[in-house]
């Protein structure tokens, strides 16, 4: 089948060191992308070359490599604030990762809003690292833990939403895109509906970052977290965007060095944004590896990844219709790279495990959303997701593997 | 039969098999006919959370030899769930305790034992041994008695 792709996947194949070997003696195919992604030569080059040459402790330093370290730290926030156009490098604090910028916010903003008989609300298909820190609040709090259904198709039930805005929660947190149905959710109206309450909306933005251009302010979120290593980017490294009214608001998370201004031992006064949230010594090579990673992606195009990425998940849903009794989990209308299916009555696991026999890298279980598998009533799903290098060739294999897998099952 | 005659056996019987796909289809042959737990003894109080599939084991002590029966809701799980009862099934606390499982890594199935797993037969492994060790405590008992 010919097909136009909007640039070459070959060139691009050959950036990504991991994807080249074999595994199980097969040529790999790696489709769990929606845990993490492999990461091109210019990112680990980069984490490389920091402590090859550049490694030592920024912000504290009058020495060179100090001041160039701290310089190249800065550099990399301010390249994070052009990628998601926030207004200022200060609305832009390295995490971990999601679920720790999502700890953050229950822990900090938390503090700020929520207490006795107040309630924040999420949806049926968060990542537990969007569902536990927000229930956990409440179960400290004595406050109510609200959860806006879905729907049959895998899709935010909107009705439920907007009843459940009108008991005016306190904090409103809402994956962009669902790692398990791959629904991309219409987060500008639901952020909208919760403005007309005044109440602020976090965005987990874990599979989004990758999917498709973020821009913050057109969505006009409050805050929006992600992480590095689902782009591209090393692990150990993530985002937290939050509007300057609310970082200012909002008290320190972590308590230790670079986040305080003065100590005494009456007293602590506080460092000014983004350091206030950034307490001991952070992960500077994964933060420069986060750049290289933004780069890399800005330089083949956001544009052009989204629409090739969009041509890869069509024909892996129109190849994997052909396998008999195959039965997809969630049909969103709009759909990121991610596909959950489930096939008869055969176990997500036993498929799993012949399919990686076949050298194929996919997801089964419950993929950290178990309220999904409870609304849905399943185990567990096989989950493919999809990245700029996966090819149409590779979703053969996979759907011959899982037609393979599907003979020697039933 | 003693657990290690049991376990030379099953080599025996895995050695046949050229590659995976055999063997994988043997145990799903096995997981298919694996002795079943009676429904009583298929709940929650029976489970072994294995996050990923999930093993259900009940066991018996007539005083000398103790009994094993179990399921899993995945049926390569299962087949290996079946290897072990074969095994470890109709023997005594003793044997059972001294025994181990590297049968498993001479059939090359080692890596379904692995910590990483989240299959639920290490624990049911462990578990195995914990009620032997528990029978075997009884049985001494009443000996004191």
């Amino acid at each position: 089948m010919e097909k136009k792709l909007p640039f070459d996947i070959r060139a691009v194949r050959l950036q990504f060191p991991a994807l080249d070997q074999l595994v199980y003696n097969k040529p790999f195919v790696y489709l769990d992308n929606a845990a993490t992604t492999q990461k091109p030569r210019v990112v680990i080059d980069r984490v490389k070359a920091w402590y090859e040459l550049e490694n030592s402790n920024i912000h504290r330093g009058v020495h060179y490599l100090s001041q160039q370290g701290t310089i190249a730290f800065e550099n990399a926030r301010q390249t994070v604030a052009n990628f998601i156009n926030s207004k200022s490098s200060r609305e832009i604090i390295f995490t971990k990762g999601t679920t720790d910028s999502m700890n953050l916010l229950a822990s900090s903003l938390g503090k700020l809003l929520v207490k006795e008989g107040d309630s924040v609300l999420v949806t049926g298909m968060e990542h537990h690292s969007n569902f536990v820190p927000w229930q956990q609040l409440c179960v400290e709090r004595k406050a109510n833990f609200l959860v806006a259904g879905i729907t049959e198709n895998g899709e935010v039930d909107l009705d439920h939403y907007t009843e459940l805005l009108e008991k005016k929660p306190k904090i409103v947190s809402i994956a962009h895109v669902s790692n398990v149905l791959g629904t991309i959710n219409p987060i500008e109206e639901m952020i909208r509906l919760a403005h007309v309450y005044d109440i602020p909306v976090v965005i987990d933005g874990a599979q989004s970052i990758c999917n498709q251009k973020i821009d913050v302010q057109a969505l006009d979120c409050d805050f929006f977290a992600f992480s590095g290593h689902k782009m591209y980017a090393p692990m150990g490294v993530g985002v937290l965007f939050g509007k300057e009214k609310w970082l200012d608001a909002m008290p320190p998370y972590q308590f230790g060095g670079e986040m305080v201004n003065q100590v005494s031992i009456d007293e602590t006064s506080f460092n000014v944004l983004p350091f206030k949230f950034e307490a001991g010594t952070p992960n500077v090579s994964a933060v420069l590896g986060l750049e290289s990673a933004i780069n890399f992606i800005e330089t083949i195009g956001n544009v052009s990844i989204a629409a090739y990425k969009d041509q890869l998940i069509q024909y892996a849903l129109q190849r994997l219709a052909e396998v008999k009794g195959i039965k997809f989990i969630g049909n969103p209308v709009h759909r990121a790279s991610v596909i959950s299916f489930l096939i008869d009555e055969i176990h997500p696991y036993d498929a799993g495990m012949i399919i990686d026999k076949l050298g194929i890298a996919i997801r089964t279980g419950h993929h950290c959303a178990q309220p999904i598998m409870e609304r849905f009533g399943i185990p567990g799903t096989m989950r493919a997701s999809f990245a700029m290098y996966n090819t149409f060739e590779e979703i053969d294999i996979f759907v011959a593997a899982v037609k393979k897998a599907a003979i020697m099952l039933s | 039969m003693t657990i290690e005659q049991t376990q030379q056996q099953i080599i025996g019987e895995f050695s046949i098999f050229d590659d995976w796909m055999e063997k994988y289809n043997y145990l799903i042959e096995m997981g298919k006919d694996c002795p079943i737990i009676e429904t009583q003894y298929k709940t929650n109080n029976y489970l072994i959370n294995g996050c990923q599939s999930r093993v259900w084991l009940h066991a018996s002590f007539d005083g000398n030899i103790v009994h094993f029966s179990a399921d899993s809701d995945a049926v390569i799980t299962k087949g290996i769930v079946n290897l072990l009862i074969r095994v470890f099934s109709g023997h005594s606390p003793e044997e059972i305790l001294k025994s181990d499982t590297t049968f498993l890594d001479q059939i090359g199935l080692k890596e379904h034992l692995s910590p990483t797993r989240s299959n639920g037969l290490l624990s049911m492994v462990k578990q195995m041994k914990l009620y032997a060790q528990i029978f075997q405590l009884k049985a001494n008992q009443q000996v004191n008695e």
